[in-house]
């Protein structure tokens, strides 16, 4: 892709953004209910004293302009107040974001793990019994309901063999200094094995529960993607050649069927945000996406709009990312 | 005239049997399809339960009767066959309410679908065939919809618009469209090269006729492709905004929100979630399969 073609796409970008700003602002600006009434809740106010919050807020304001000073601030990066904890909302949330992006990065892992073998064993062994179990397995994986299967899980694995935990991040007293955020990673920098261990096990049913679905895409689009290339002039070629079979598989078919497995992967992790609101909930993990779940039922309005923004910005770059993989690792597209 | 050009072949030595009647060929081809087949009876068999709930349920599914609190299926002890399935923390019965919880999944699925479907392909058809500003507004639009995970952009919708039934069918409505629009927006771009269309503009064809006449009914087969195979991704987000309480409201019944009632007994019940969530698996499975059969047999471009 030329720079200009580049600067082109990132251009095209920037009315999405716009037009995703003012949905997330519309949105949140007709939401019924008072924020200042739902501040205070039964705390004693005079009517003075709410005037007074709500100008402090800047909901007095014409929306048009409130419009405009969200997006000035939005583009420094300042949401303003979060209602519920009086501290800036890009904090509140730059908090709770590790947590979303260890459990989705592990969700990820998860999915290749189980759809890249299984894509290309099912490909390989076209119609045999692995090949139809792999296709009710995904097609299975995509009607769960993700709530429904953590669920499950927590049944099976919490309540009645008492294996893992119900909810949450890390046990008491298992805390480790936070270097990169990320749980698993500086329990080993701390050395502490067994916070390695309890983040582990706090992480493996809500991983699962993500990743299984997605797995589940990625298997069928692995499985798709290789039995093209196997079909390939240049596979027979390498079989001609005698080259043994591992090799034709690994670095012929599978080189060239990863193409669209990564691709899609890019575009489904955008999913994955939205699908760890309801995972998070389920497992009472501290993320991104049982905070703006809260904020929506407290009518946290900044918090849900910065919130919104950052996920459609990921969703949007991320599709963007996808797009320049594909490019680059597939030379014969060209954008 | 546009009964003569097939509507997904036009190349050349094309089965003439078939391209009198495409439709009739495609149907004939998914009744071939065993577990599409079974599927699409499993689908009718939801939908006749959803349509008979009130003959057919054992129960009013918003009485409680409290003695039969969290009382176990029947083959339990405790249970007790009037209740097969068991009560839920109301003393409920579990069956009945699931069986009217149906009606809550298949309207919001339909009706969905069905305005998503009018709408795209209407949009979809003036984007493709005016080109132009009406093209760069809608694409746009389409665009900056597609920018928003599906879930965000519903709960924040419903956090706006309020919970209630015909919310939900809005919510998911409006950023529905988008991809059946997508989809005869590329078939219509097509389309209107086509030499139909261009002999119907020299008969002096006004547009909408072009539009509404000559191109839509053949583009149908993908746009009736796209709607089933998202009709089980709109059952599913129904069921996840019920179950994260911001859907339909008690005391009507949906699987969403009894998966959620039951959360709290995980330890003493475990019936009361688990089976609204095994009817949600069961419906949207047949659902998958059934397109996936249709798609083999209506687009075979589109195949898995």
């Amino acid at each position: 892709m030329t720079p200009l073609k580049l600067a082109e796409r990132i251009l095209q970008l920037v009315p999405v953004l716009l037009g995703i700003a003012v949905i997330a602002f519309v949105m949140m600006a007709l939401t019924p209910g008072d924020p200042v009434e739902i501040m205070l809740g039964d705390a004693r106010s005079t009517p003075e004293q709410r005037d007074a919050l709500r100008h402090d807020m800047g909901l007095d304001r014409p929306p048009l302009e409130r419009f405009f000073v969200f997006l000035g601030n939005a583009l420094s990066g300042d949401f303003g107040l979060s209602f519920f904890h009086r501290r800036p909302v890009m904090d509140v949330i730059l908090e709770r974001v590790p947590a979303t992006v260890e459990l989705t990065l592990a969700a990820l892992f998860i999915a290749l793990a189980t759809a890249i073998p299984l894509g290309v064993l099912a490909a390989v062994r076209r119609n045999g019994w692995l090949d139809r179990a792999a296709t009710i397995g995904s097609l299975l994986g995509v009607s769960l309901p993700g709530f429904w299967f953590g669920i499950l899980l927590i049944m099976l694995f919490a309540v009645h063999l008492q294996v893992l935990p119900v909810s949450g991040r890390i046990g008491f007293g298992q805390e480790v200094p936070p270097v990169t955020r990320l749980l698993l990673i500086d329990s080993l920098i701390a050395g502490r094995l067994d916070s390695f261990a309890a983040a582990l096990r706090h992480l493996i049913m809500p991983a699962l529960t993500l990743g299984l679905a997605m797995g589940a895409i990625l298997m069928r689009v692995t499985r798709t993607a290789m039995v093209e290339a196997l079909a390939q002039d240049y596979i027979v070629f390498a079989e001609a050649k005698g080259l043994s079979r591992a090799r034709i598989l690994g670095r012929h078919a599978l080189k060239n069927a990863l193409i669209p497995t990564v691709t899609v992967a890019a575009i489904e992790t955008g999913s994955l945000l939205g699908g760890n609101m309801i995972v998070e909930t389920v497992f009472g993990w501290p993320g991104l996406g049982r905070l703006v779940v809260e904020a929506i039922f407290a009518r946290n309005y900044p918090l849900v709009q910065a919130a919104v923004l950052l996920y459609a910005a990921t969703y949007v770059m991320l599709n963007f990312a996808a797009d320049l993989l594909y490019t680059a690792l597939n030379p014969r597209v060209r954008l | 005239m546009s009964e003569a050009v097939p509507a997904l072949s036009g190349a050349k030595g094309i089965d003439w049997a078939l391209a009198e009647s495409p439709i009739a060929g495609n149907l004939r081809q998914f009744v071939r399809d065993g577990a599409a087949l079974a599927a699409t009876a499993t689908v009718a068999a939801f939908v006749l339960l959803a349509l008979l709930a009130p003959l057919v349920a054992p129960h009013d599914p918003a009485e409680g009767d409290l003695l039969r609190r969290l009382q176990p299926p029947a083959w339990m002890s405790g249970g007790e066959w009037a209740y097969p399935l068991g009560c839920d923390a109301l003393g409920r019965d579990v069956l009945s309410r699931m069986i009217y919880g149906t009606r809550v999944s298949i309207l919001v699925g339909v009706l969905v679908i069905f305005f998503a479907a009018v709408i795209g392909t209407l949009a979809g058809l003036a984007a493709g065939y005016l080109r132009g500003p009406v093209d760069i507004v809608i694409s746009r639009l389409v665009d900056i919809l597609l920018g928003f995970p599906y879930l965000i952009f519903a709960i924040g919708l419903m956090a706006m618009m309020g919970p209630g039934l015909s919310n939900i069918v809005l919510a998911l409505a409006y950023k529905e469209w988008v991809l059946p629009c997508r989809v005869v927006r590329a078939e219509t771009l097509a389309a209107r090269e086509t030499e139909y269309v261009e002999a119907a503009r020299a008969l002096g064809a006004s547009r909408v006729h072009i539009m509404l006449r000559e191109i839509l009914p053949n583009i149908l087969s993908p746009v009736l492709v796209v709607a089933t195979f998202r009709m089980a991704h709109v059952i599913i987000v129904e069921a996840s905004l019920s179950f994260l309480g911001l859907g339909v409201q008690p005391p009507t019944a949906s699987w969403g929100s009894m998966v959620a009632d039951g959360r709290q007994f995980l330890l003493e019940a475990w019936w009361v979630s688990t089976f609204p969530g095994l009817a949600i698996l069961a419906l949207v499975l047949a659902i998958n399969v059934a397109s996936q059969g249709l798609r083999d047999a209506f687009d075979p471009r589109l195949q898995s």
